[in-house]
């Protein structure tokens, strides 16, 4: 089967940098891939450019079977970002900010689900953004997300911010969406905390070197470091 | 596209409601440059009955900055740049509903200024049905153009100082037929030339910026 994310040799460049120098990465349906590496090791750039953000000016890069140095706007409907800034309105409150953005993609998520399996309290949901904390804003950003049902998770930093209830809230929902068959690709400094979400663990250095450092097997949901 | 456009117009709407920077900032500013320009003039009455259309579209452009500024501000939030570009919107939707959005803000803001020139300037209008065409006309065009200039400079640090720069220059067309066509209906005093002619130039101007925002947006939204 072919993968769902295919980077051979890609370049992409922030200004005249290398952000992406050379990058060689295959992720399959249903893997976890936990990204790590120093700042500026560049993965935010690949997430970025997985979501078609960053163009890939060389080598080669296909996600969802399509060509991001074709169209990379094509890929865009199939994956869902989730980065440092929530990309939400501050003037709307949680619920018009999520009403908004599942009209938007049009998946047919119901807002109310999504603001449920987010954990958005209740109390909290006609309150605009510009007046929540931190991690109350984290968890309306990962409603937001769910409207979108993707295919491809794009998680930066996706602990950042969250509580004990929450951190454990979107682990569960990063497994879940992986069983479903999602592929999810997530950037933590954390790595306590992301390692044993994910599959497999990916070191990004300097842009241009990707190696496999562990693999991580689930099994029977215990996870184990091979 | 219009089911987009309608999502984003009814988003920028509501925020503007809730915000009320429209209501509480543009409008009293837009007023305040009105009651300057008596202040300024009021010594000759008869100056300010015949500048009425001139002053009235300088205060509208003034307020029409400061309209499209915040539109384009309120997509240059934390990562919304980025949530709009993955969102699945048509850009030609989303130039169209922020077009829209503007344009009711500033209808709203041209009828508070109309009665500001018959009260302020003691103008009797007497073609309400050229104005109101005047209006519409000048008021898409100056939407159109303000959102498209509004994402150019969207993406820059310096939007605020470099966005007069950009469209003022462009919408200097409107301010003239604008001013031309409604000044007879806002003065009472003969043209030389018909109103309807600066009104096809209105239309023209709205048409043009129309379709090319609706082409151009999306690359503008990709590189702001």
């Amino acid at each position: 089967m072919d993968p769902v994310v295919r980077f051979r040799a890609a370049v992409c460049l922030l200004g005249r940098f290398p952000a992406l120098a050379g990058l060689d990465l295959d992720v399959g349906a249903g893997e976890v891939v936990l990204l790590s590496g120093p700042n500026g090791a560049g993965k935010t750039t690949l997430l970025r450019a997985v979501a078609g953000l960053v163009p890939v000016v060389r080598g080669e890069a296909v996600v969802c079977g399509h060509d991001l140095r074709v169209d990379r706007r094509a890929v865009r409907p199939h994956v869902g970002l989730l980065g440092h800034a929530g990309g939400l309105y501050p003037d709307l409150t949680v619920r018009e900010n999520v009403t908004f953005w599942a009209r938007a993609a049009d998946r047919g998520v119901r807002p109310d689900d999504a603001l449920r399996r987010a954990g958005v309290d209740t109390r909290t949901d006609g309150i605009v953004v510009d007046r929540l904390s931190a991690g109350q804003r984290r968890r309306a950003a990962l409603a937001a997300l769910l409207v979108r049902r993707p295919e491809v998770w794009l998680l930066d930093e996706p602990h950042a911010g969250l509580d004990a209830e929450g951190r454990d809230l979107l682990d569960a929902l990063v497994t879940d969406a992986a069983a479903a068959g999602a592929t999810v690709l997530l950037a933590s400094h954390e790595l306590e905390r992301a390692t044993p979400l994910a599959t497999r663990q990916v070191e990004v250095a300097g842009g241009a070197a990707v190696e496999m450092v562990d693999v991580v097997t689930v099994i029977g949901g215990v996870p184990h470091v091979a | 596209m219009w089911h987009d456009a309608l999502l984003v117009a009814g988003k920028d709407l509501r925020i503007e409601a809730r915000s009320r920077v429209g209501l509480n900032q543009v409008v009293p500013f837009a007023v305040l440059v009105l009651v300057l320009f008596a202040f300024a003039l009021d010594p000759d009455q008869d100056v300010l009955v015949k500048a009425a259309a001139g002053l009235f579209w300088v205060a509208v452009l003034l307020a029409t900055l400061l309209a499209v500024q915040r539109s384009a501000g309120l997509e240059s939030g934390d990562g919304i740049p980025d949530a709009l570009r993955l969102s699945g919107l048509d850009p030609a939707g989303i130039f169209l509903g922020k077009a829209a959005a503007v344009a009711v803000q500033l209808v709203v803001l041209e009828i508070v200024l109309g009665v500001g020139v018959v009260v302020l300037y003691g103008v009797d209008i007497s073609g309400i049905g050229i104005l109101a065409a005047t209006m519409v006309a000048a008021t898409i065009g100056l939407a159109a153009s303000g959102t498209l200039y509004g994402v150019l400079a969207g993406g820059l640090r310096v939007r605020e100082t470099l966005l007069p720069l950009l469209l003022l220059p462009v919408v200097a067309p409107v301010l003239i037929a604008a001013t031309r066509a409604s000044e007879a209906a806002l003065t009472g005093l003969s043209v030389d030339v018909a109103p309807g002619d600066w009104l096809g130039l209105l239309a023209a101007f709205a048409a043009i910026y129309l379709a090319f925002g609706v082409v151009a947006y999306g690359t503008l939204l990709e590189d702001s």
